[in-house]
């Protein structure tokens, strides 16, 4: 009997030391490399920095590459490290706009901005005076309302698309999909140019729920599309073998078993619409005054309050209004998309 | 020659059945063939109904595009009658009023905005879409799990972004170091006509409102490029290593080829979100109407952008012109949106 030795499992993939070493050293070196290059070049700046680091890291590390294993090894690593770099560039973006929303909005909120509103106000009077409540009441008003709009019309188009799937199908799918491309502004201006000038002659909230639900159906269509399309076909042919008609199972089977996913549809839509800026400024009017009434008179948005003040201002209270809004926005925002993502995620799990 | 459909399988399935029961009875000439018996599933009353009402539901996408189409060439014909094909090619653009106040004369030719358009949505594309889709590449074969999940929910979320918050950040965060780039760009390429300037104005350029464009089409793109890869034959990638590829190798080779469609058209998604592009446009570009082809000068201005400045202060003739040039934009996205889809829906038909 012939003791079984105990071989330490050998892993041939994992880096050895030297390479470690090596990868280490190229980095080091191509931090030196950029300094120089900084000093040696017109750039200069954080984005300077990264631009020759970037220039020198990739080619660094293209010719250890090359003179450890060729051309091909060279070519990979080129790819490695510009891929790296423009998942980088992308992040960017994200980290200065939360960074710069926050670190500029915290200064601007105080308790008034959800009990005043802008009508005994200006956009460059101290930052006490005045607040929100007219954009944020407007905003919770029209997108309530848009939703309203939206709901029925993209529920019964996925519901189309998945249950009837009738000789439109493909065409109303992909007209859908060309609906959310529709840029905001003509969204606003075919309020304009159907109700508002030929029927009621006025702006108002209702105007703006009407041109918010045009951008609204897309989104919430093409979500609960995709969710119906999850529920398997069984259920459906359970439901019919039970004796029930089509419109018994879709709503007693289809409907119930997507419930969460539908909530999701919803939360996208309003994640979507919430920020719109063209097509209220165009039919809504933008009151100062709170106006609970969306059938008369012009109706502010939190949007609106933002653009004002960014527009209208130049001083640093019109700045700290501005960012104050825009930070209001951006919760609300990062709220629902957190929303979105937990249900979804929770659903997908169950 | 048959068709299954997939909304009555059944039918199809029974009535070849009896056609091949029939084929097999000998035909004697005194025997009565059977006739085959004929199928019929109707609807009860009330799923009728049910049709009825989602089928039109469904459609109502179809109506409100086909209402956007008709209320904009309704209220823009007079101005296509007066201009003809001058409101793509002429860039004049000019009411004037005599003491009293009536129109004396009126041009509204969009080329100027035209190619102000082109102009802002292919800089943000040229800058956006190659970050997008080496971002894809890197979140689909590079990175690792939890560092993937992590960076695709950054993504996701900036989509997520009102354009009014890139607008606001643009202009105060991104205009200063874009400026510094504009200069530099200027300084060592400022032989290149689009590079030159006839004075040194760097603010509010189409540069800088093309990479605030980039920036707003990154996550759309990014998303789209990584669902397309996502979908490659695992067969084919592993069938590329298996013959020592590197991953560079086999990506050249399996993922671009297999994704290719699908990229251009997330590409030309993105196009056609930054041709309508309002609001943050409007807060970094410097609106002037006139045909500016160089990129870094301070002076330019997109369809949408151009509207909003305009609709306040217009009568009623050029309130009209302005759905005129609603319409123009309107059909520009739509067609590009259509090449789009058409392209990301039809994957998977190339590569090796």
């Amino acid at each position: 009997m012939s003791k079984i030795e105990q071989v330490k499992p050998q892993m041939p993939w994992l880096p050895t030391r030297k390479e470690k070493s090596q990868k280490l050293l190229s980095f080091i070196l191509s931090v030196a490399a950029s300094i120089i290059l900084l000093f040696v070049t017109g750039l200069n700046g954080k984005l300077g920095w990264v631009i020759a680091f970037f220039i020198s890291y990739v080619s660094i590390s293209f010719i250890t590459e090359f003179r450890r294993a060729g051309v091909p090894a060279a070519q990979d690593s080129l790819l490695t490290s510009v891929s790296r770099f423009a998942i980088f560039l992308a992040i960017i973006p994200i980290v200065s706009i939360l960074s710069t929303v926050i670190s500029k909005g915290w200064r601007g909120l105080h308790w008034g901005l959800f009990t005043q509103d802008m009508s005994q106000a200006t956009v460059n009077d101290p930052i006490q005076n005045g607040g929100m409540q007219a954009a944020i009441l407007g905003t919770l008003l029209m997108v309530g309302l848009a939703l309203l709009f939206t709901l029925p019309i993209s529920i019964l188009t996925a519901l189309y698309l998945t249950e009837i799937r009738g000789k439109l199908a493909g065409i109303v799918r992909f007209l859908v999909q060309a609906m959310s491309g529709v840029p905001s502004i003509v969204a606003g201006l075919f309020i304009l140019s159907s109700i508002v000038y030929p029927i009621t002659q006025s702006f108002s909230g209702l105007m703006g729920a009407l041109a918010l639900s045009i951008l609204m159906i897309p989104t919430v269509a093409r979500t609960a599309e995709e969710v119906l399309l999850l529920i398997p076909n069984d259920l459906r042919e359970a439901g019919l073998a039970l004796g029930a008609t089509q419109w018994r199972t879709v709503a007693m089977v289809v409907v119930p078993a997507v419930k969460s996913g539908l909530v999701t549809a919803i939360i996208l839509g309003v994640a979507r619409i919430i920020g719109e800026t063209a097509p209220l400024i165009l039919v809504t009017g933008g009151g100062d005054a709170t106006n609970l009434n969306p059938v008369s008179g012009p109706m502010g948005s939190i949007p609106f309050y933002v653009w004002k003040a960014f527009l209208l201002g130049g001083s640093e209270e019109s700045s700290q209004r501005t960012w104050a809004g825009i930070l209001v926005l951006l919760i609300w925002v990062l709220f629902l998309f957190i929303a979105a993502r937990l249900i979804s995620s929770r659903t997908r799990k169950g | 020659m048959r068709e299954f459909s997939m909304s009555s399988p059944s039918v199809h399935l029974v009535a070849s059945l009896t056609l091949r029961t029939s084929d097999k009875i000998p035909r004697v000439s005194n025997t009565i063939t059977p006739v085959p018996r004929e199928l019929v599933t109707k609807p009860r009353r009330s799923d009728q109904f049910f049709r009825v009402i989602v089928t039109s539901g469904g459609l109502s996408s179809l109506m409100i595009l086909g209402l956007i189409l008709a209320f904009l060439a309704y209220r823009g014909f007079e101005v296509f009658r007066l201009e003809g094909f001058d409101l793509i090619t002429s860039s004049d653009w000019s009411v004037v009023e005599d003491e009293n106040g009536s129109v004396v004369e009126q041009n509204y030719g969009l080329a100027a905005m035209l190619v102000g358009t082109a102009l802002s949505a292919t800089i943000g594309v040229i800058i956006g879409v190659p970050i997008a889709v080496l971002s894809a590449l890197f979140l689909e074969f590079y990175a690792g799990r939890k560092i993937r999940n992590i960076l695709i929910a950054l993504i996701d979320m900036m989509a997520a972004f009102p354009s009014l918050l890139f607008g606001l950040w643009g202009f105060l965060v991104l205009m200063p170091s874009a400026e510094y780039w504009a200069k530099l760009l200027n300084k060592y390429l400022g032989w290149i006509p689009i590079f030159d300037v006839p004075a040194p104005v760097f603010t509010r350029s189409p540069f800088i409102a093309g990479v605030v464009l980039a920036i707003m089409i990154i996550p759309i793109c990014t998303s789209i490029s990584r669902e397309v890869f996502s979908q490659t034959p695992l067969d084919r990638i592993q069938a590329a290593y298996a013959l020592g590829a590197t991953r560079q190798a086999m990506i050249r080779a399996v993922v671009i080829p297999f994704g290719r469609g699908g990229v251009i058209g997330g590409a030309m998604l993105g196009l056609g979100r930054a041709m309508g592009e309002t609001v943050a446009v409007y807060s970094v570009l410097n609106i002037v109407y006139q045909v500016n082809w160089q990129v870094l000068f301070g002076a330019g201005g997109n369809i949408a952008s151009m509207i909003l400045l305009k609709i306040g202060e217009a009568d009623r003739e050029e309130t009209n012109a302005l759905m005129a040039a609603g319409l123009v934009l309107f059909l520009l996205t739509l067609i590009i949106n259509f090449i789009a889809n058409f392209l990301v829906n039809s994957l998977g038909k190339t590569g090796r």
